[in-house]
Order: structure tokens, then sequence, then C-alpha cells
């Protein structure tokens, strides 16, 4: 019998039984009972496994992400570990001092969680629904544009340039956000448009 | 990098200088290890501190920030001295033998066409001798006095291991014995890699850093070859990405350009593109230029780009300067001239050089919109933290929205790396409370503009109702429907051009490689260099086949890199002009007699005879470049400028002042610093501990390195009695920043032109959010000043003071 049984498939394995099959098989009744009252199920293999990549510098080890919950079953899903992930030729489950703090960024205290607005002059924050944020953001960048874009230069050129609005992208978000991103910003006119690679 | 982190383990001879990878990439660097271990490679490492990659380095030499060019420009000096020279990768795959024009020249530091003015050259007489069949004029045997090579010996002949010592600091034995280990590479059978960072990229002439070491590794034969290359680490996970899909001011995705006003419709815009071969025979890549082109605008525009519109041109944006980069606009913002700004995920306050100025442009805003997963300085600039963030919020009237986003473990898609891996990643959390994607944010945004267009008309509303946004749910694009726009389609059936009867592919079929692309409007394709990603046999970035069979470390079924999966560059100069691998130990690729194969993608048409076209596809000549024509503004050669705040005057021209192209604005150069005032030399730099201003939220990584400190020398200690972990005040003609003093033997005072030169070093990871202790960074100190040609700012040099401080200030 082949069984390809895979690293983390052992340790769920291991986890779950190995300490009643073993000990039960020589007799050792009461130390088994004894044994199992005080070990405790691996944390992990209840969890959804999920592929990730390291969100900091561009070596971008490969990470396995554990949460509580399935995404993909439509389930709510808490992250409650990540490691490096075995299998990916750069790293080969190895992670710095950044990548094994990868979960405190995500559930660090200081996350946001809702939109929030400040007033011209205030000193603190306030909350603000998402859809009258949306609608704030829309109005400003259409009159911003309307008033500003310069539709043809002095020559008749169709140029259709809005420089008084500008945009900063994320050099850590992905391609695709990057691309939608793209649309939106140049469909509008807008030349002043970086990341950090300007940096 | 031309070359990928996994194949730096084929190297013989690595050189970190203008980098830190044992600190700042340490997953990565892992493979100098492996090489160091495996195949007894040596570790160089030239930098101002005795880093932590200088730590398990076999040699070290310090050098004064900012003095790069006359170090790399004197180790090409010895190789020509000391014929160190791979000879037959020089003649064949350079333009070494290419003729100039004879009015370009070099005196004083200048190259010829200076208009001071301007500050900027004319580049007339910076290009080749064409003959009247329209290619270069050469001369193989490199006697003639305007050939490449006799230009060259002459341009480095004033780098003398004396001149290095004085400008570099670096001394002579020192530089001698790395140019021995260096010079061993020339070899056709030894390599040499160069791994980079921001040490090179960010002065005023950062370009000219890198090119300096470009030079190098041609002369040596080693770009194109396994364990070769230049090697570019990048920072953020995906600084690569963004910049291929072109979210710079200047560029369009894949490396095409956009538009300038002096090019009013798409001809004009293609007639500088054509790209015509300058040697026979040569495929001159990016004469497929309008293929590229048509099939983004088809991406953009969809059915409303045609032929008889030049694809949508007119709705493009046009530049009327070179670029509105991103410290052009923080300008523009100090003088009222911007109302709106976006930062998605980029905490500006903390990132641009002079902070002061940095406030002031943002509280000129009329609207700040911040996009992020966390807190940042940026979106609170207008919050008052006492001596950290010294600010009258009552003034500010800038309005500020804070979105919460998602972060890379709530999201899907792919993320590029330095090697040019296009990984894929799926979602593995929740979003916490109400954040979004930044993809539902801009689809968002987007829908309500178009809207207010679509109800209340306005100016110019064609390009944003004209916008391609055919997703399945507009409010909310998928990753794989992004990402399948990207690698592009057949709009219609397409047919080959050599056989018409014959299918090549179906119409609504994902393309499987750029060579597909056409410019009739029959193709889509947002990025050309990313085809073949996301093709009808699925999404190739998300391909995990860890198998590499040649033992090259090449991986070529793990993800996908870009272009046409191909994972190292210009491979095809790997091998002789007979096509035999220069080393037959480590082959990438040859020529079989038929065709070339391999390992990897062959980096030239498969049937390319390997006596006819050159191995540098992409440029008309089909060779490389030590003599740059007029692609750089600072020069077709490296030479040797002093950082605009410097110690010392530039020994070859004491009159110049840092780079004489470079962009400096008026109010700038009155906050410019000088050497009497401000006697010692900054720098900044990471620790492995911290991910620029993001892992200060993080408990673990805030326990780790806690607090913001300057790292100094003992003796500048001594000499201001500071001691060591006491408090200290440094400042520049900019701002000032209060620091723990970290006293070490790792930093050592240099001797250039005759006087002792004191660095100091300026991490850069604290601000007044998140949980570790408040503090600064070297941005509230650095020059507003970017490189010449593409405004990175002078973060690596500029000029302090420093003093105790009492205890009771921060």
């Amino acid at each position: 019998m082949n069984i390809d049984l895979s690293r983390r498939g052992f340790m769920k394995l291991a986890g779950a039984g190995v300490a009643t099959t073993s000990l039960g098989a020589m007799g050792f009744h009461e130390a088994e009972a004894a044994e199992a009252a005080h070990v405790r199920d691996f944390k992990l293999a209840t969890t959804t496994e999920t592929r990730n990549i390291c969100t900091y510098c561009s070596v971008a080890c490969g990470i396995i992400l554990y949460s509580k919950g399935d995404l993909a079953a439509g389930e709510k899903a808490e992250l409650l570990h990540i490691e490096g992930d075995a299998d990916h030729p750069t790293n080969r489950g190895t992670l710095c001092p950044k990548g094994a703090a990868l979960k405190s960024y995500v559930r660090a205290e200081t996350r946001l969680t809702r939109p929030r607005y400040r007033a011209p002059g205030a000193d603190k924050f306030q909350d603000i629904s998402w859809d009258e944020a949306l609608d704030k953001i829309a109005r400003a960048v259409k009159d911003d544009r309307d008033a500003n874009l310069i539709e043809r230069n002095a020559e008749g050129v169709p140029v259709n340039r809005l420089t008084t609005t500008g945009f900063l992208a994320a050099s850590a978000t992905t391609n695709e956000t990057a691309w939608a991103t793209w649309k939106v910003v140049r469909s509008l006119g807008i030349v002043g448009f970086d990341n950090q690679a300007r940096v | 990098m031309t070359n990928s982190w996994t194949d730096i383990k084929n190297t013989d001879l690595v050189v970190i200088m203008g980098g830190n990878a044992a600190e700042a990439h340490p997953c990565g660097f892992k493979w100098v290890t492996e090489a160091k271990h495996h195949r007894g490679a040596k570790l160089i490492v030239v930098d101002p501190r005795f880093n932590r990659s200088a730590s398990v380095a076999d040699y070290y030499a310090p050098i004064r920030p900012g003095s790069d060019i006359a170090f790399l420009m004197g180790a090409i000096r010895w190789m020509i001295a000391n014929d160190k020279i791979q000879w037959d990768y020089v003649r064949n795959y350079t333009n070494v033998s290419y003729l100039v024009r004879d009015d370009f020249g070099w005196q004083d530091g200048m190259f010829t066409g200076y208009d001071e003015e301007k500050r900027s050259y004319d580049q007339t007489s910076w290009e080749y001798q064409i003959g009247e069949d329209g290619y270069v004029l050469t001369d193989e045997t490199l006697t003639h006095p305007r050939c490449v090579w006799n230009l060259l010996k002459a341009h480095v002949d004033i780098y003398t291991p004396e001149f290095v010592e004085n400008v570099c600091g670096t001394p002579k034995d020192r530089f001698l014995k790395i140019c021995e280990m260096i010079g061993e590479t020339s070899s056709p059978t030894k390599t040499m890699t160069s791994m980079y960072a921001l040490g090179w990229t960010q002065h005023s002439k950062g370009s000219q850093n890198i090119r300096g070491m470009a030079m190098l590794q041609l002369l040596l034969g080693n770009i194109g070859v396994p364990g070769g290359g230049m090697n570019a680490l990048r920072g953020h996970s995906n600084i690569q990405g963004l910049t291929d899909v072109g979210l710079m001011s200047n560029l369009l995705p894949g490396y095409l350009s956009m538009p300038r006003e002096t090019e009013p419709d798409f001809a004009t815009y293609m007639s500088s593109r054509g790209n015509k071969p300058l040697r026979p025979n040569q495929m001159s890549y990016w004469q497929n230029y309008g293929k590229f082109m048509v099939s983004f605008m088809k991406s953009l525009w969809g059915d409303k780009a045609t032929a008889g519109n030049g694809w949508g041109y007119d709705w493009l944006p046009k530049l009327d300067i070179p670029q509105y980069d991103a410290m052009r606009m923080f300008e523009m913002m100090t003088k009222g001239e911007v109302n709106l700004y976006f930062c998605q995920g980029f905490n500006a306050l903390l990132s641009f050089p002079n902070r002061g100025k940095m406030t002031e442009a943002f509280s000129k805003l009329k609207l700040m919109v911040v996009m992020d997963p966390l807190e940042t300085e940026t979106a609170s600039f207008w919050e008052n933290h006492g001596i950290h963030n010294d600010v009258d919020s009552a003034a500010i009237r800038t309005e500020v929205l804070e979105l919460p986003t998602t972060c890379f473990a709530e999201d899907e898609g792919a993320t590029v790396n330095s090697g040019r891996w296009l990984q894929w990643h799926w979602a593995g959390a929740t979003p916490p409370g109400e954040a979004k994607s930044d993809v539902w944010i801009m689809a968002q945004i987007y829908q309500r503009v178009r809207r207010l267009y679509a109800e209340e008309g306005g100016k110019a509303p064609e390009p944003i109702l004209n916008l391609a946004w055919d997703y399945e749910d507009p409010e909310e694009p998928t990753a794989a429907e992004l990402a399948r726009e990207l690698n592009g389609r057949a709009l219609e059936t397409l047919y080959d051009a050599a056989d018409p009867t014959k299918v090549v592919l179906e119409k609504g079929k994902q393309l499987s490689g750029f060579g597909q692309m056409r410019d009739d409007g029959t193709t889509s394709g947002a990025c050309w260099i990313y085809t073949g990603c996301f093709t009808e046999d699925g999404n190739n970035m998300a391909r995990r086949d860890n198998a590499d069979p040649s033992g090259m470390g090449v991986y070529q079924n793990w993800s996908f890199s870009w272009p046409a999966n191909r994972r190292v560059l210009y491979n095809r100069a790997s091998c002789d002009l007979d096509g035999k691998p220069w080393d037959p130990s480590r082959v990438l690729i040859e020529w079989n007699g038929e065709k070339w194969a391999g390992a990897d993608i062959p980096d030239i048409a498969v049937t390319a005879n390997p006596r006819e076209v050159g191995p540098f596809i992409m440029n008309p000549e089909g060779t490389s470049r030590l003599f740059s024509r007029k692609l750089m503004r600072d020069g077709p050669f490296p030479t040797h400028m002093e950082p605009f705040e410097s110690p010392i005057a530039n020994p070859l021209n004491p009159e110049m002042r840092g780079n004489p192209v470079a962009r400096m604005f008026q109010g700038d150069v009155a906050q410019l610093g000088d050497r009497t005032e401000f006697p010692f030399v900054a720098t900044s730099y990471r620790l492995t501990e911290h991910f620029h201003y993001w892992t200060k939220h993080n408990h673990v990584n805030a326990v780790t390195q806690p607090e913001f400190f300057v790292e100094i020398s003992e003796e500048l200690a001594a000499e201001r009695g500071i001691r060591k972990g006491g408090r200290v005040r440094v400042w520049s003609a900019r701002g000032q920043v209060w620091a723990k003093a970290v006293v070490t033997k790792r930093i050592r005072p240099l001797t250039c032109d005759g006087q002792t030169v004191h660095v100091i070093g300026i991490p850069i990871h604290w601000g007044f959010k998140g949980a570790a202790r408040k503090g600064f960074g070297p941005n509230t100190l650095g020059p507003f000043v970017g490189d010449a040609n593409i405004e990175t700012p002078e973060f690596k040099a500029f000029l302090v003071n420093i003093e105790p401080a009492s205890e009771g200030v921060a």
C-alpha cells in the first residue's frame, strides 16, 4: 500500500491519535488515560489551511494561513496561526522575524475597522458610513475634475489632463487591484499617479 | 532581478553593495548561504556600516555614502588595466566596437551639451555614428579612437585606486583586494551576482550607481548567465507588480510609455517607437510595440477602441512634462495647486523627505482620502502628538476620509517577487469589522462617478463612460476576472499569418503568449509582459510544482515568471557565439543545431541562428550598451557626482553641487545645508525586525525593536560627548529629531579628501501610531531632491549635526 501522507496530514493524525493507539496497544490502559487527560489536541488539527504569500518584502516567501472556519465554504474565518510553507522553493518553510510575526499584523489592535471622517480643524475622527464616505469622494472627484480638467492644450490637442487630483497606489496590493486602480485613476485623467517604487 | 532568488545558488561571488540582504531580505539571503556552502562562493560587502551582511562576508570594505560611482568606475579601470575582461562576450554581446559621434566628450565632471539654466543636457552628441545603410558604424579591431572601448578607457582613467581611496574613504588595499576577487569572475566559467537595493537607488544619481555595476558585469560577461545578473532586491511584496502594471506617473502597463502632448494622435505616438534594428538581422523586439499598445487599449476601452479613433488614444491623459512624480505633486500641493489626494496603502508622511514640507503640503489639500488596513501617520497628519507631530490641528482645514481595507490574509490575487514570479494567493480570514477590499472601493468610486457623469453630464465624460467594465458584478470585479484581462484574449478568431487557413486561436480564448498579440484590434491584453499568466490551461500563477529537474533553481512549473515564464533574462548570453554554454556545468539553454532549448525558456527566437542574432533582443543593436546613448539624463557613462549635501567638494569639479541635472525646486535649494554647519553624513537604513512603518503596529515586532535610535561611531561619540544609550538631538537644515544613541564599532570614521568624515545611521521604522514607542525617522531630515532620471529621494547621503540632548526630552 502506498500512502501519500503529507507532512501536515501526518501531524493531524499524530495530534489526534498517537497517544492513545501506541500506548493502548501495549496495554498501559491507566497510563493511557492519564496521558490523554493532559495531552491537548493539536491546535491546528481542525483548522482550514490557505496558501498565501508573505506581504512584506519581495522575497515573497510562501506561507500557510491556519484559520478557524472555512471562507470557501462561506463560513467566517478567524486567523489563528501563520507559518512558512515548506513546499515553497524560495523560503522552504523558513520565515524571518517579520514573517514569523505576521499574525500580529493581521490582528493588530490598530487595524481599521470602520470608515472615519475628519472635519476641517477637528482634533479627532468621527464615524461615517461607507455610503456617505463614497458619495462624498465621488462628488469631490467630479467637482474637481469638472472645474480643473484640461481638456485641450493651447494647440487644441485633446490632453485630458487632471493635475489637481493625485493618487498614490499601494505596492503591497495585488496585480489585480493594481489594474482595477489603474483603470479608474487614468480614466479620470489623473497624471499624478505613483506607487512606492518612486521611493 | 534579471535572475531569481533561487538562482543565486549558482554563483561564485556575491557582491552586496547598495543593500543589506541579510538584514532586509533574510530568507532570500539564504541562497547566498547556499552558494557559499555548496559551491564555495565568496561574499563581498561594501557598505558605510559593517552591517549584518558584512558580519557573514568573506571580505568587507567601508565606503562613504554617495561615492559608489567612483568605486565602480575604479573597478572598471582596474579590470581594463589588468585585462580581466570576458573578451568573447564583450566583443560580441556589447556595443564596445561601435563608433560614437566626434562631438561627444567629457570634461570637468560634465558631458558635452550642458545647459546650466535648464539644468539639462542637449544630448545630440551622445549618439553612435550611423552609416548610409542606417546601421551603426563599428570597428571590430577596437583601435578606432571613437569606438566605445577607447572612450570608456579614457572615461575611467581618472578613477585610480588613489582617487577611489580619497573620494570613497575605502582603504586602497581593500579596494584592490576586492578588484582582484571580482576580476576572477571574468573567466567564462566563473560568475558574480550583484545584489542591491535602496542603498543604490536613494541618491540623486541612483540610476548611474546601478548602471556602473551593470557595465562592470557586462565586461566580466556576467549578465544572462546562471548565478550572475543585476539583482534588485525590491522592497514591498508587489512593488515589482505595481511597476509592471504601470502605476507610475510616466507609465502605461508593460513598460509602455504615457503619451506626451507633443504626440497629438496615435500615428505620431507610434512614429517614434518604430525601433528599427541598428545592426543587421537583429530582433529589436520593441518593433512589436504597436501590438502591445493596441491590445492594451482594447482591454482599456473594449469595443469603443477602434482603428478609426486611434484605439481611443484621445481619451488617454497626455503629459506636458516628463512626469508628475510624487515629489512634484507635493511641491504643487504646497503652492495650493492640488485639491484632492488619495493615499492607497501608502504612508506618505513618513516616506518622503522633508517631513515639514509634507505636513505643509497635506495641510493645503481640500480632501485627503486614505485607504489602509492600519492607522497611519498620513491619515492623522493633523493630530497633535507633541514633539512627534507638532501641529496646530485647528489651523489645518483639510478634510480626511480614512477607509479600512483588507490585507493579504483577506484577499486573493497575485504579487510579483523580485525575480518576476507572479505568485497567486488565496484569502484565509474574514476582514475585520467593515473593512473592504481595494478593488471594491475603487469599483464603488468608479460606479458613483460614472453615475454622476451619466446623470449630470460634465467635462469630457467619454473616458469615464467608455472605460471597459464588463465584470459580472460591476460593484466588485473578481481577482480572476482582472487577471484574465491582464493576460488578454482573442477578440476574433486568429489565423496564422503565413497560412490563413490555420487557426491560431479561436475567438474568446485566452492568449497563451504575447507573440499572439495583433495591432489590428483582434486581441486584448492589458499588460503584454504578463501574457501567459492566465491561459486556457488555467491560472498559471497558481501552479505549485516545485520540481527542479535541472537542479539549476529554475522551478519552471512553479507560478509564472514574466516574460513568457522565463526565469533568467538575457539567457541567450549564457552561451558563446555558437550557442554552447560558457560553463558546461551550468547550463540553462543551448543551441542544439536546430533550435534553442533547455531548462529555461530561451530569451531569443527559438530558431534564431546563434551567429546572426544578438542576445539583447530588446535593444535595436542586439547588443548591450556600455555607452547608453541618450537613455539617461545624466550621461552615457556614469561620472562621479557628490550628494547635494556633501562633506567634500567634487574633486572633478569643485563648482558642481550634487547631480547637475537633478531637479530642485526653488524653496528646496534654500533648505540645503552646508558642511560647515552640518558636518556629518547621515544615511538611512532598515532593521530585520521591522518592515517600514507597519510592524510597529505588531506587538511582537514592537517588543523586539521598541525604540527609535541613531547609530554612531565610538569616535564621534567621544568627540561630541555622547554616551552609549544617551539622548541625542540630530538636526539638518530641514528639521530635528530626538533619539537614543547606539554607539558601535560598526561605523568607523572615514578619511576623505584629507578630512575625517563621520557617518550617522538612521533607521526608518518609527512614527506616532502603533504599538511601539513614538519616534521619528530620517524623512524629517532628508533633502527634497530625487534621482535625475526617476526622482527617488536622496535618503542615503545628506548632512546633519548631532549633540547630546537633555534626558527629559522625548
